[in-house]
């Protein structure tokens, strides 16, 4: 678990501030500056990502202690790694310390409190300084309290930074407001509520914008009464963080992971936090009092938990960073272990998976799991001068018979097919490196190098990560690296790997693996001096041809774009009565019943995912395959009362509806937001026309379209790592595998609620499960990144306008892939003639005008579509 | 043609190939074997100025134009598009080791600007279909912003932000009066320093002066991979891109081969054109560059054919040979494309920090 694990919520460290931390202050008056270094390099060491400093207290020059503290921690390169939020209610205080600052670091903060100009000027001098910035919602009349005002002024700031002053979005963070609950005044009581029903408008409407908030505010009427308000800090950001608060001044001291809050305790601080009840406050007071006399949980030392076996301490250590007793222990463990290796492998890895579980469950932070971390290095640390005696004793202990690197390609994070190929290759005795998903090409080469591994495999399942795996070959071919290259996963081909991937590495041998099975035979064959030799030839000669051929063969004729447009499909619509939806906007969608989304499972891509090929259910009498389909099904049968049963997933959806109205290949909203789409060119006899999806959509008077995205959830994560923790692969793979087949179930289901309930359209359709999965239904629910319409960043769009991250959970990677994985999105489509179709090859013409439209250079727009030119873009 | 239309040219003409920056103009002057007096001329007298003008290569605008030009001629016949003028420091805090009046250093600034637009508009008279292109230089300072002055106090600092900001603030006036086509802020060995530069030029502009292209061109100094002031590739970036620069890059300390990975780097994250202008390699025991042009231009080479640059160049030790063979090598070769733009927040301290939004 690394910072970069999650940098979904930033955590910036707060001791550093006068007004927050009385130590600090003392320091500062009394001009210990030594002490107060000390304080940064301590909060940077405990995991802050962005360290606040504030120097506002009433008897100092703020401006020239601002100005000698940064000056101090600039010379600390443990400190300054980090980016520094200069934080001061006075311009003069900022703008000093704007001055000392090299990085790019983050104003704390401006405001509209002094009126428009004012902000506007500020604004606009954080842009000329290169800073980020943190914007009150405060105005000309006050700070905003009510959820109501925190938006209006949020937005208002929102125009006149992007329109006005020509503020990147992205370096905006709007602090909506902590105010403190449970004051005994009952119109604070929804003081918590008014700030995470903010965020979530906030972060809806200004697109791009973060979302900070001073945490330890809300806790302020238990002074004194450090349980609570640990246990409040907690609550608050459970809730916060899902509804878009991605930032947050926090004192990683003060916060419990939300599990361990005793039950009693975490419902009336929670009764409090969502002003559940009238009496909320009165009953958090009236258990307050007995918890008050525990001053911090280091103070109260419960020690209760060394009582357990040596396996829940050692977990128990990991999960709450606390390394006192971390040598005795893994000591212990090491005397009942048979071999020093089995303690990392079993109850310590076993802890840092609970912990792994725990973060993804957003009930540890990360600074807590930093302190994981550093109790795992602790015993790793103490096992491995006995790992090396017993190397010393027995010589090599080395059984594998290689060992091959495995990682899913940066921005991409699909793991399924990788996971299953390191299974089987782990059964056949190679020792197995995975670095997981989304591994950036510098890690999977240094740990390579590192680990002096003999085969690199990357996996990727998205168009964009071909470019990345591109990337890592050409990478090692200027490092010189020799080690065998394996290709896989579902985008990627023989034909990519020939073409773009062989050419760029001449230092070692690549080879496309089409599937797990042929996985083993390839790797053995590299690993054989014997056979080596002939497999790499044999290899490069077949890419040679394909490139050949590649080369040789003229590009398919295409129509210009004029022509094709002309060609466009052209319902009647004076004809076409437009149905209008229920609603309009998004709405969410949860708590779906899963047996009955398993009816709406299509079976056969799920044999397909275990490289078992043929349709289901004919797949289980199949001559070859159907022994092993069968048993695959009778497994799969079992967990699935399991899953459904117990409820291992918690699918949810978010469904939009806007006005919209064809332009050109176009289809603009009425929220002003633009899909562009793109129409086919390939010569087709006059009968049938060359299509766009714009073609579905009225050109003018009303008009309606939709978007969606569902999730299988993220629980499948927990569950299927709890599998691999077991060792049962097996499982681990088949329930990820399931979650896959529940997304699309869930974007079946969801498409006929929306025909039926929410669009209306077809109230009366009723089809069986064959006929939803033949699509033997009226419109069409056509996805980003695939051939109706190939472009991935047309997500970006529809994620801006459904905000599935905040409300589902569901986000983008750097390539436009959906994180957690097993989640679809797309449009819908209610015309009666809208038909899925494939783009197929596109010409220049219409490469030149998309790029135009979506306000790219041509180079950009060739680089997004650059599986579907009809022409090489670097042809000179 | 206009300054306006020039720009559109340069620019225009950076989609189409990779742009050739001139090299290094301290191994060329060198080679002159001028004398105390080449360097005063007649307005520098001993009795004004004492001490030594020697070695202040930037003062030969105003006391030897004719070397000035003759340099600039070199390189843009060697197929230079780019070519700086001689101003690299010509700052009131850099000229302060010469006792130099703002004055002087404004003249400096202004003459400079002047001679480099004349030859470079002469050469695009002569070849218009290669129009030339004249960069104002503005080097570094020997005073930094965010390094101690005084190893005993880590909090000392020998110049404050408002001086370096006056000090770039006059000098880019008046580059931009004498017609400069863009700006190369270069060698950066401060990003703070350069932030200061950074802030004149847009708060000039924001004042209503004519807007021009900005090159940023910091500096790693060694095998870390970090600039002098302890910043990485990423974090560099992510600290100047407010700048919205035509270009980004790195030059001098480092020869061709130790350069590459930085550049890659770049190239990776950079949502703009970039920039290289490496050593002519690492200087030997005598402090001279021994690196043939043929070596330097085999390895910029490669990285234009990897796609990693989009103009190319030489600093110390390179010569007008070094990028007539570097022009050579990079002929019809495709520049490379600009990283995607990524809307995400992009923080830095010594290293970088993304936000994703």
């Amino acid at each position: 678990m690394t910072a970069s694990a999650s940098q979904s919520f930033v955590n910036v460290g707060e001791r550093t501030n006068v007004t927050g931390s009385a130590v600090f202050r003392r320091m500062i008056t009394e001009g210990r500056y030594a002490d107060a270094v000390e304080v940064a390099r301590q909060q940077v060491e405990n995991g802050a990502q962005v360290i606040d400093v504030n120097m506002d207290e009433g008897m100092l020059d703020g401006a020239e202690a601002m100005r000698t503290f940064l000056n101090l921690i600039a010379a600390e390169p443990d400190i300054a790694r980090v980016p520094v939020m200069i934080d001061s209610s006075k311009w003069e205080v900022i703008e000093a310390g704007l001055k000392c600052v090299q990085g790019k670091c983050i104003v704390n903060s401006i405001s509209m409190k002094e009126g428009e100009d004012i902000f506007r000027e500020q604004a606009a001098k954080c842009l000329s300084y290169g800073a980020a910035v943190v914007v009150m919602a405060f105005d000309e009349v006050g700070q905003a309290d009510t959820k109501d005002r925190k938006v209006e002024i949020c937005q208002r700031a929102f125009r006149i930074l992007t329109e006005d002053v020509g503020f990147p979005a992205e370096d905006i963070i709007f602090d909506p407001n902590i105010f403190a609950v449970a004051t005994g005044i009952e119109e604070h009581n929804n003081y918590a509520v008014d700030f995470i029903e903010a965020a979530r408008v906030i972060r809806d409407t200004c697109p791009g914008c973060h979302i900070s908030g001073g945490l330890s505010n809300v806790s302020f009427s238990f002074r004194g009464n450090e349980p609570v308000r640990r246990a409040m800090h907690s609550v608050f950001l459970y809730h916060a963080i899902p509804a878009g608060m991605d930032m947050g001044i926090v004192n990683a001291g003060q916060l419990d992971i939300y599990d361990d809050i005793p039950a009693e305790l975490r419902e009336r601080v929670e009764d409090v936090i969502l002003n559940r009840r009238a009496d909320a406050t009165e009953r958090l007071v009236e258990i307050a009092e007995g918890l008050k006399g525990q001053k911090g949980k280091t103070a109260v030392k419960d020690l209760s938990w060394r009582e357990a076996p040596v396996e829940k301490r050692l977990e128990h250590a990991l999960v709450h960073g606390i390394t006192e007793f971390i040598d005795q222990d893994t000591e212990e463990a090491r005397l009942k272990a048979e071999r020093p290796l089995h303690v990392i492998e079993g109850p310590l890895m076993d802890g840092m998976n609970v912990v792994g579980d725990l973060f993804g469950a957003g009930k540890m932070f990360l600074p807590q799991v930093v302190k994981s971390a550093r109790v795992m290095k602790q015993a790793v640390a103490w096992l491995e001068p006995y790992m090396e005696e017993e190397k010393q004793r027995l010589g090599t202990v080395d059984v594998s018979n290689g060992k091959v690197l495995m990682a899913t390609v940066k921005g991409d994070v699909h793991d399924i097919g990788k996971n299953i190929v390191g299974v089987v290759l782990a059964c056949n005795g190679y020792e197995i490196l995975d670095l997981g998903v989304m591994v950036p090409a510098e890690t999977i080469l240094d740990t390579a190098e590192k680990e002096n591994v003999d085969v690199i495999g990357l996996s990727g399942l998205i168009t964009p990560s071909l470019d990345e795996m591109v990337y890592v070959a050409a990478e090692m071919q200027r490092r010189g690296m020799v080690q065998p290259l394996l290709i896989g996963g579902a985008t990627t081909s023989p034909a990519h790997t020939a073409v773009k991937i062989d050419p760029v590495i001449k230092s070692a041998p690549v080879v496309h693996v089409t599937d797990a099975s042929r996985a083993v035979g390839v790797v053995s064959a590299l690993l054989s001096a014997g056979e080596k030799q002939g497999l790499v030839e044999q290899t490069r000669a077949r890419y040679e041809r394909m490139r050949e051929s590649r080369q040789g063969g003229p590009p398919k004729p295409r129509l210009p774009i004029d022509l094709a447009r002309e060609k466009a499909l052209q319902p009647d619509w004076s004809a076409y009565d437009r149905p209008a939806p229920t609603y309009s906007g998004v709405r969410t969608f949860e708590d779906i019943d899963l047996a009955t989304l398993a009816r709406y499972i299509d079976w056969t891509p799920y044999f397909s995912a275990w490289d078992l090929a043929g349709r289901y259910p004919a797949i289980l009498e199949d001559d070859i395959v159907g022994e092993a389909a069968t048993s695959l099904w009778n497994d799969t049968q079992a967990m699935m009362q399991q899953l459904v049963g117990e409820g291992w997933l918690k699918p949810k959806a978010v469904v939009g509806f806007w006005k919209a109205n064809r332009d050109g290949d176009d289809i603009r909203l009425e929220t002003g937001d633009v899909f562009h789409t793109l129409r086919q060119q390939m010569e087709k006899d006059n009968t049938r026309p060359n299509f766009a999806m714009s073609d579905f959509v009225a050109p003018e008077g009303e008009d309606w379209i939709g978007g969606f995205c569902v999730t299988a959830g993220s629980e499948v994560d927990a569950i299927a790592s709890e599998f691999a923790k077991k060792g049962d692969d097996y499982s681990s793979i088949m329930v990820k595998a399931l979650a896959d087949r529940f997304a699309e179930a869930m974007a079946e289901y969801m498409h006929e609620q929306v025909r039926r309930d929410l669009w209306a359209y077809a109230p009366d359709e009723t089809l069986s499960t064959t006929d939803i999965i033949a699509e033997k239904y009226r419109g069409i629910r056509p996805a980003p990144g695939y051939p109706s319409q190939p472009d991935h960043t047309e997500k970006e769009t529809l994620f801006r306008l459904l905000d599935p991250e905040n409300r589902i959970g569901v986000s983008l990677t750097s390539s436009f892939a959906m994180t957690p994985a097993a989640s679809v999105s797309g449009l819908y489509f209610a015309h009666p003639e809208a038909v899925y179709f494939a783009v197929g090859r596109i010409e220049k013409d219409q490469v030149e005008d998309y790029a135009r439209r979506k306000g790219w250079d041509l180079r950009t727009a060739e680089r997004w579509l650059a599986p579907i030119l009809n022409y090489d873009p670097f042809a000179a | 043609m206009t300054r306006q239309e020039r720009i559109a040219a340069l620019k225009a003409a950076a989609k189409e190939r990779i742009l050739i920056l001139d090299g290094s103009w301290g191994v060329m002057i060198q080679r002159r074997g001028l004398d105390e007096a080449d360097y005063r001329g007649d307005r520098f007298t001993e009795a004004k100025y004492p001490g030594q003008m020697k070695g202040n290569n930037d003062i030969l605008c105003i006391t030897r134009p004719d070397i000035v030009t003759d340099l600039h001629n070199a390189y843009f016949a060697a197929g230079a598009d780019i070519s700086e003028t001689n101003t690299f420091s010509a700052t009131i805090i850099a000229q302060d080791d010469y006792k130099l009046d703002a004055e002087s250093v404004r003249d400096i600034n202004l003459k400079g600007a002047r001679l480099g637009r004349e030859a470079a508009d002469a050469w695009t008279a002569k070849e218009p279909q290669k129009p030339r292109f004249l960069a104002g230089s503005i080097g570094p300072l020997n005073k930094m912003l965010s390094m101690s002055s005084d190893v005993n106090d880590p909090g000392a600092r020998s110049v404050t932000f408002d001086e370096v900001y006056e000090a770039y603030r006059q000098q880019i006036q008046a580059l931009n009066e004498g017609g400069v086509d863009l700006y190369l802020i270069e060698t950066i060995t401060d990003t703070l320093n350069c932030k200061a530069a950074i802030k004149a030029i847009m708060d000039l502009e924001a004042e209503g002066m004519e807007k021009l292209p900005i090159w940023i061109s910091g500096t790693i100094t060694d095998r870390s991979g970090r600039t002098l002031s302890g910043q990485t590739v990423e974090a560099f970036w992510n600290s100047v891109r407010h700048a919205r620069p035509f270009a980004i890059g790195f030059n001098c300390a480092l020869g061709a081969d130790l350069m590459r990975p930085h550049i890659a780097a770049l190239s990776r994250v950079a949502d703009t054109l970039v920039a290289a202008y490496p050593n002519a390699g690492l200087p030997n025991e005598m402090g001279q560059y021994d690196e043939q042009p043929e070596q330097t231009s085999g390895a910029v080479g490669g990285w234009a054919q990897d796609g990693l640059v989009n103009i190319l160049g030489g600093c110390c030790g390179t010569t007008p040979e070094h990028i007539a063979a570097i022009a050579k090598a990079v002929e019809g070769v495709k520049p490379r494309d600009p990283a995607p733009e990524k809307h995400t927040m992009r923080l830095a301290g010594l290293e970088p920090f993304e936000v994703a939004s």
